[in-house]
């Protein structure tokens, strides 16, 4: 059933990258239960913009949990509250009247805010230019059933594919670490047939890009899982580290 | 740079190190552990295992430098995590919620070890480098376990060490890629097991010894 809700927020505003900023409260009046948390933001941003204010910046596509553009931490959590969701398929309704709702951008020292809550993530689009691809020509759709893929192993891939790269995994990692993504991008590859030519240097190269664009080191603090929109697990980080070994000392990748 | 050396320094490396140390202690844990269960038969066993213990010289001594050396590296690479992982984040969230994935081990490891390291550097002092002539090691532990502020410091590292061990002994197998849909619940099982062990094996110990004293 539809109700509105009146909530508090504490909004961070950061007015560029160089700038400093702070949390700023404004009154969220009359917000329908079935607005998701994006709708929300552009209803407050259209009340600032009549008031003459500076609208929220914050990062959004498709809004509909398959490109990975939005994400904020909500209350001390990425994407908000609910479990194996983006931000956009954040609804109101999972909010009560009268709430305070602090929300932040993703914080790394590998992601640099560029305004309020949009943050450049970048880094990401380099992990995967070290290394996140496969070279090798597979033809079309018919070439690519001409190699048998067991389905069990057809899933696995699939699972850790589903990655959207929306950072919440280093946004939620205590230490700030990629491994979670790098983990999914590296078993996605290496699961299959066409990636395992390139998997020693995939993920030699990959391992060294995340060290030098200043990601954190993964403690096993499984926070990165628990926040995951598309619910990728830590046996791909484990995967991640079996192929990193096998590269560094059985294979001739320097 | 040379390829082992950037292995090594790599974060991936860096967390094998830390697996492979800490895997180390928890054998070691182990083996003292069962070497003290002789406290609770009494004085004359615990004095025929640490004389026997220590008429296998070479080995021991061997031992000791390989624990040294596993305790530089364990020691070093966590202080060296430790910094960089707080820089990887230099400005800090309003708020913080846990999803649930950390637990109360994982979340104080880098400080709990810190205790530890210091209450290792105690230990020795206590019970390792002291001077054993004319009296025997049951009687050095003995004494020692008189004083109650000393069994409750000893109380309170076995606690600090359960916590560490509660988090490390699982965390090493995921580490070493060893985390199978079979086996990992076992591995957690174990790691719980195993650090309620520690904590009440030696922690207990002192109790007993300043219960009988």
């Amino acid at each position: 059933m539809t109700k509105s809700i009146n909530l508090t927020l504490k909004v961070w505003r950061q007015p560029g990258s160089q700038s400093s900023g702070r949390l700023e409260t404004y009154e969220a009046r009359d917000i329908s239960t079935d607005m998701s948390f994006l709708e929300m933001l552009d209803v407050i941003n259209e009340q600032l913009t009549l008031e003459g204010a500076e609208p929220i910046a914050f990062d959004h596509d498709c809004r509909e949990g398959i490109c990975g553009t939005c994400g904020a931490v909500v209350n001390g959590r990425p994407h908000g509250p609910e479990k194996g969701t983006t931000l956009c398929q954040l609804h109101m309704r999972h909010f009560s009247d009268g709430d305070t709702i602090v929300i932040e951008p993703w914080r790394a020292r590998a992601f640099a805010v560029i305004k309020d809550l949009a943050v450049d993530s970048s880094a990401l689009d380099r992990l995967i230019q070290a290394g996140g691809y496969i070279s090798a020509s597979t033809g079309g759709a018919p070439d690519g059933n001409a190699i048998l893929v067991p389905q069990e192993t057809a899933e696995l891939a699939m699972d850790a594919a589903a990655c959207i790269g929306c950072g919440a995994c280093v946004a939620a990692c205590p230490n700030a670490s990629a491994m979670l993504f790098v983990g999914a991008k590296v078993s996605h590859l290496a699961l299959l047939p066409q990636g395992k030519p390139e998997a020693a240097r995939r993920v030699a190269q990959m391992v060294r890009e995340m060290d030098r664009l200043g990601f954190g080191n993964c403690t096993n603090e499984r926070e990165c899982e628990a926040e995951c929109p598309k619910e990728i697990n830590i046996t791909n980080i484990a995967r991640l580290n079996r192929e990193f070994l096998k590269a560094r000392f059985f294979s001739s990748e320097k | 740079m040379n390829w082992i050396v950037q292995t090594f320094a790599s974060s991936v490396g860096k967390k094998t190190m830390m697996a492979v140390t800490g895997l180390g202690f928890c054998l070691f844990l182990a083996a003292h552990l069962a070497g003290n269960l002789s406290l609770y038969v009494g004085r004359q066993t615990f004095n025929a295992y640490a004389e026997h213990l220590h008429s296998l010289e070479p080995l021991v001594k061997v031992m000791e430098a390989g624990l040294l050396f596993f305790a530089a590296v364990h020691v070093i690479t966590g202080l060296v995590l430790f910094y960089q992982n707080f820089t990887a984040r230099p400005s800090r969230y309003a708020v913080t919620r846990s999803a649930g994935g950390r637990s109360v081990g994982s979340r104080t490891m880098p400080y709990t070890g810190i205790l530890l390291l210091g209450f290792v550097v105690y230990h020795l002092l206590n019970f390792h480098f002291v001077d054993k002539t004319g009296t025997t090691i049951y009687d050095i532990v003995a004494a020692a376990f008189t004083d109650p502020v000393t069994v409750g410091l000893y109380v309170c590292a076995m606690i600090v060490a359960a916590f560490h061990v509660s988090h490390g002994f699982w965390s090493a197998f995921q580490t070493l890629g060893a985390n199978h849909p079979k086996y990992m619940p076992l591995i957690q099982g174990a790691g719980l097991v195993f650090s309620l062990l520690v904590g009440l094996g030696f922690g207990l110990l002192p109790v007993y010894l300043l219960a009988v004293s």
